[in-house]
């Protein structure tokens, strides 16, 4: 690690006034992604904004909608009473993130923010159509997501919580990177008020996706067998050397044909 | 008290301060005003080096020195040793290119020091590493076995043409290949064994700690054999004497082979503690351990079988490329020699055998023993050439494993390939573990899986190994440049109480409860009153270490005959004391008497006596009672046995789950049977490792892209089924315990029934064999390269 500076406001507003002064300060969550990144090297931060002392923790249904605070743990949402009762696959999902130690510390806004082309929660951000609200302003998810670690965040800007109305039915699914654990493919597929939503991790070059005509196929029939035989063309997937592009290809298919069936 | 003697499963006795995190690993020593050494390395494959720039490092904050392979040069240092010299199929002996401490001139792979920075702390290390400057020419790189033999490939020594550390052989070429002209048959497999980083659960480390008053030089270091390393280091590279010179390996979280050899750490903070005056310390971080610790296997290979029409073996034929990295570690040249080549005969009677064996320089770290050593890349050729033949000829995998097996009469066994065999019982491991892998139900539960859309197969190793390593004598003809004994240092204490000095070094194995249990056998006393010192140059007389499941059968050896010494001398003490004479004398359960009466002295009695020998026969007798034995094997011990393996495929996705592995091996004597079963268990989840997960991945370039936990996939607990360990022993017949050795047979065993129950589930897809690790995205191309008899049904 490079020397940095360390604050930790306790304000959302100081929190902002840190980040925005400097270009080169970093916000820090559960630090599950940006401590090894400093660890390694990789960055150099002026100043390190400690957002543990802002609170925006916890979870609450109202209206049709799931809000989580930024700073909830992906434990805390595995293990929400509220969240498995009204997106029982977002709870789901976050259970399926990493390990214990990892759940305990990382949070969603964390996630979000970092937009790991292979991580979980862009997948069911997109796919539940959330919304993302930061110190200023909202964000649509279809906005949000702008390319492999790349969101429509400022600098500066601050995830405060995230938003789900809740689907008809959703799932997710995942096929594991065997090393990572990380998604070689993870589809969250959704019914929601506007149609089917289905959303791919892990594939693509760009990072998450949503995949056009398996959502046209499913709004009008909301079946595993209403998707089978679609292909995903392996042009813009990612290959590596756990998984060719045409693999991934292959598997969208059946990781999204196994999400809808679990989604019932 | 419950019984603790051999053939208990007494617990561990070092698992409470393991358990407990209150082990003393290297890391946890600190010695006073102790410095920290960052290692820079190489980014480059293969590079020239034009000029290090070390000013700006020097003068960074906290910064003592900057080393680089200049300053190494100018003293009298020299480059890390090799301890195993291998001849040419001509008689020439193998190159043997200089291995610096630090590179000079050139870099070879990437990881590979290029200068060291010392400093207050870590982190001031790691800071000025970074302005340490060099100016490098890159050079095209040989990053494979394949591009290191290709016709003008880079030379990664400029001494070693075409970068053919040694070609070697094997057997009578002329008489095999005239076997082979007149077979009825040759089934011929090309086959890889995937290359692996070890990973131990602790990354190496040492501490270089100089006395300026003594002149005394203390390393303590990751260390399986610590003797080792004081005679390699001292002898041959800082050039210190034995006396002045104490190498400690306190407890070391697993080596698994990688923590034998010498590295060049260990030589630098020896070195630099007496540069800098102060002792200095380096721990590797885990990226470093992937690119800087010796890696296992690399083989490319092609293997011939000769059959008649009865599918009896009559001759093999292999020959073998080898990588051996970019420099020769330790025992790298013996590894794909006399440690694989001289295992193809396996657990058959095939009457005639030929390998040769070329070992390749690439651009890439080097690569030596990782548990099994050469006996695993044997293993899995054989193996799977047998599942070849099955699969060429038609007939039943089992019968003919059974026709062609050494029957357990034929003991001791010469094979063609220059190992006397001593005992086994093959068709005994066959037919129990084809019992409890329950053989015959198998087509039934094929059925079943295909029901649920799975693919099921079921697959079969039996394998042998050699280990115990090794007759001295023996080895040294073969061309290892030390003795390979053992020795045990027995101290009976004034009380009764017993402190045991074994040159065997434990790093997981758990022999400071096996030993302990060896002592409560032969001399009957309790297990609290023991206790098993290893791992200091300082406490024990010698020793070569825990390498090649050596500790018990050479180790446990010399505790034994270290204990014979004890007996006899305690008899003369008892005789005196009884007024007996001594071959009246008999000792059992803790206890002296003498031969028909009821006259008896305890163990406690006699070295009472030794020690407060006032009523002693001094004039005949040394006071004390304390043996030393050193233990030469006077063979290799060859445990075997048969592992069966069952997977379960998921055509949809390629994905193999081992749903079931059962193991019948044959140890020989087995001391603590909960040890063995959790030696056996660790070694099969390292061979489903090998089978199904791990791969050492360099690009053409020589960039190891798998260097980390992020792409090598380590087998996890959750891709391991209940592994069913049983054993079926024959007893070694030329050591005193009769004990074979375990550590190594489960990932030996494995991997060919691994591959060969995933050929088995995939038979109607025409598979006939496939290389490791059987990733799911190899299987899933297979699957949708169709067309398959299986889509049709
Ligand atoms: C071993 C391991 C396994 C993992 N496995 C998975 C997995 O399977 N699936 C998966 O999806 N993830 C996985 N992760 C990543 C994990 O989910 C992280 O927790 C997450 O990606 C980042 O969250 P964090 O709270 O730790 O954020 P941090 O690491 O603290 O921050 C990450 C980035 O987000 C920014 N940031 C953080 N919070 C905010 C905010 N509120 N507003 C704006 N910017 C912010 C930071 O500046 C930084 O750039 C794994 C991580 C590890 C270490």
């Amino acid at each position: 690690m490079y020397d940095f500076a360390y604050q930790k406001p306790g304000s959302l507003a100081d929190a902002v006034k840190a980040l925005g002064a400097d270009g080169d300060a970093k916000a820090l969550a559960g630090g599950m992604t940006y401590i090894p990144v400093l660890k390694q090297r990789l960055a150099k931060p002026s100043t390190v904004v400690d957002l543990s002392g802002l609170g925006m923790k916890g979870i609450s249904v109202a209206g049709g909608v799931v809000k989580i605070g930024a700073m909830t743990t992906h434990m805390t949402v595995a293990n929400s009473a509220e969240v498995k009762s009204a997106i029982p696959a977002l709870a789901a999902l976050a259970g399926m993130i990493g390990d214990d130690a990892v759940r305990h510390r990382g949070t969603i806004g964390g996630s979000i923010a970092n937009n790991d082309p292979a991580a979980d929660y862009p997948a069911a951000a997109l796919a539940l159509g959330a919304t993302i609200v930061t110190d200023r302003r909202s964000i649509k998810a279809d906005d949000f997501f702008t390319g492999m670690f790349s969101t429509a965040l400022e600098q500066g800007e601050i995830i405060t919580a995230v938003e789900f109305p809740v689907p008809a039915k959703a799932a997710y699914e995942k096929f594991r990177n065997p090393a990572s654990r990380y998604a070689i493919v993870g589809v969250f597929v959704a019914r929601t008020a506007g149609g089917a939503r289905v959303a791919v991790t892990g594939a693509g070059q760009g990072g998450v996706f949503r995949h056009a005509e398996m959502e046209k196929a499913l709004t009008g029939n909301f079946s595993a067998a209403a998707i089978k035989g679609i292909k995903t063309p392996p042009n813009d997937l990612n290959g590596d050397i756990h998984a060719s592009s045409e693999y991934r290809a292959h598997l969208v298919g059946v990781i999204a044909g196994r999400a809808v069936a679990k989604a019932g | 008290m419950a019984f603790e003697g051999i053939g208990a499963s007494v617990r561990r006795k070092e698992d409470a301060r393991f358990l407990n995190g209150r082990g003393n690993y290297t890391d946890d020593i600190n010695r006073p005003g102790q410095l920290h050494a960052y290692v820079k390395r190489s980014d480059r494959p293969h590079a020239k080096i034009n000029s290090i720039d070390t000013a700006a490092a020097s003068k960074a904050p906290g910064v003592v020195a900057v080393f680089t392979g200049a300053d190494i040069a100018a003293e009298n240092i020299g480059g890390l040793p090799c301890g195993w010299q291998i001849h040419n199929k001509d008689g020439s002996p193998m190159a043997e290119p200089p291995h610096p401490v630090i590179a000079v001139g050139k870099v070879r792979h990437v990881g590979d020091p290029i200068a060291v920075v010392i400093a207050e702390t870590k982190q001031q290390a790691k800071d000025a590493a970074e302005l340490v400057a060099i100016d490098y020419t890159d050079l095209p790189a040989a990053a494979s076995l394949a591009a290191a033999l290709a016709p003008g490939a880079a030379t990664v020594h400029d001494d070693v043409p075409g970068n053919i550390c040694y070609d070697w052989h094997i057997g009578d070429k002329a008489i095999v290949d005239g076997v082979f002209a007149n077979a009825h048959k040759v089934v011929r497999l090309d086959l890889t064994n995937n290359r692996l980083i070890p990973n131990a659960m602790e990354p190496r480390a040492a501490v270089g700690d100089y006395d300026v008053n003594s002149g005394e030089y203390t390393l303590y270091t990751t260390s399986q054999n610590p003797h080792v390393i004081r005679l390699l280091m001292g002898a041959f590279v800082l050039h210190i004497p034995e006396n002045k010179l104490r190498v400690v390996a306190p407890d070391v979280g697993g080596g698994f082979g990688s923590k034998i050899y010498h590295y060049a750490e260990e030589a630098i903070v020896t070195w630099a503690s007496a540069k800098v005056r102060r002792p200095v310390k380096w721990t590797a971080e885990r990226t470093e351990s992937f690119m800087s610790d010796a890696h296992g296997r690399d083989h490319v290979s092609t293997a011939e079988m000769a059959i008649d029409a009865q599918g009896t073996f009559l001759g093999l034929r292999v020959s073998t490329q080898a990588n051996m990295g970019a420099y020769l570690s330790t025992f790298a040249p013996c590894v794909p020699t006399y440690l694989y080549a001289t295992l193809l005969a396996g657990t058959y009677k095939t009457p005639v055998i030929y390998c040769e064996v070329k070992a390749v320089f690439t651009n890439t770290v080097p690569v030596d023993a990782y548990r099994g050593a050469g006996r695993p890349e044997a293993t899995f050729l054989l193996e799977r050439l047998v599942d070849a033949v099955a699969y060429d000829t038609g007939i039943d995998r089992v019968d003919i494993r059974r026709r062609n097996f050494i029957p357990a009469d034929a003991f001791p066994y010469q094979t063609p390939v220059a190992l006397q065999y001593d005992s086994g019982d093959y068709q005994t491991t066959l037919a129990v573990a084809l019992k409890n892998a329950d053989w015959a139900g198998f087509e039934a539960r094929r059925t079943a899986a295909k029901a649920r859309g799975k693919l099921r197969g079921i697959g079969i190793s039996t394998y042998l190994e050699a280990c115990g390593i090794a007759p001295s004598a023996v080895a040294g003809s073969l061309g290892a440049r030390a003795g390979l004994y053992e020795v045990a240092n027995i101290r009976v204490h004034p009380t009764g109480s017993v402190t045991v000095f074994t040159g065997s070094h434990s790093h997981g194995q758990g022999h400071e409860t096996t030993f302990a249990q060896l002592v409560v056998d032969q001399l009957g006393v309790p297990l609290d009153q023991i206790d098993v010192v290893h791992g200091d140059t300082a406490k024990i007389p010698f020793g070569m270490g825990t390498y090649g499941s050596r500790s018990l059968a050479v180790g446990g050896s010399a505790m034994v005959k270290a204990m014979d010494k004890i007996i006899a001398k305690g008899k003369k003490i008892a005789a005196h004391l009884m007024e007996a004479s001594v071959e009246d004398i008999e000792f059992a359960n803790n206890t002296f008497t003498v031969a028909g009466t009821d006259k008896s002295k305890t163990l406690t009695d006699i070295s009472l006596t030794a020690y407060v020998p006032h009523n002693y026969p001094i004039d005949e007798l040394e006071p004390g009672l304390d043996e030393t034995a050193f233990y030469d094997p006077k063979n290799f011990t060859f445990p075997g046995g048969c592992h069966i393996s069952e997977v379960e495929i998921d055509p949809d996705t390629g994905t193999v789950a081992v749903v079931n592995f059962t193991a019948v091996d044959d140890v020989g004597r087995v001391i603590n049977p909960m040890i063995v079963e959790g030696q056996v268990q660790g070694g099969i989840a390292q061979g489903i490792g090998q089978a199904l997960l791990e791969a050492a991945i360099y690009d053409e370039s020589g960039q190891l892209i798998s260097g980390s936990m992020m792409d090598y996939t380590m087998p996890r607990a959750d891709n391991l089924p209940n592994i069913h360990v049983a054993t079926e022993n024959t007893m070694c017949t030329h050591n005193p315990l009769g004990s074979k050795g375990c550590g190594e047979v489960g990932a030996i065993g494995s991997p060919p029934a691994v591959i060969n129950a995933i050929c088995d589930a995939l038979k109607d897809y025409g598979v006939r064999h496939m290389n490791m690790p059987a990733t799911s995205g190899k299987i899933w191309s297979i699957i949708n390269a169709g067309p398959s008899k299986m889509a049709a049904d």
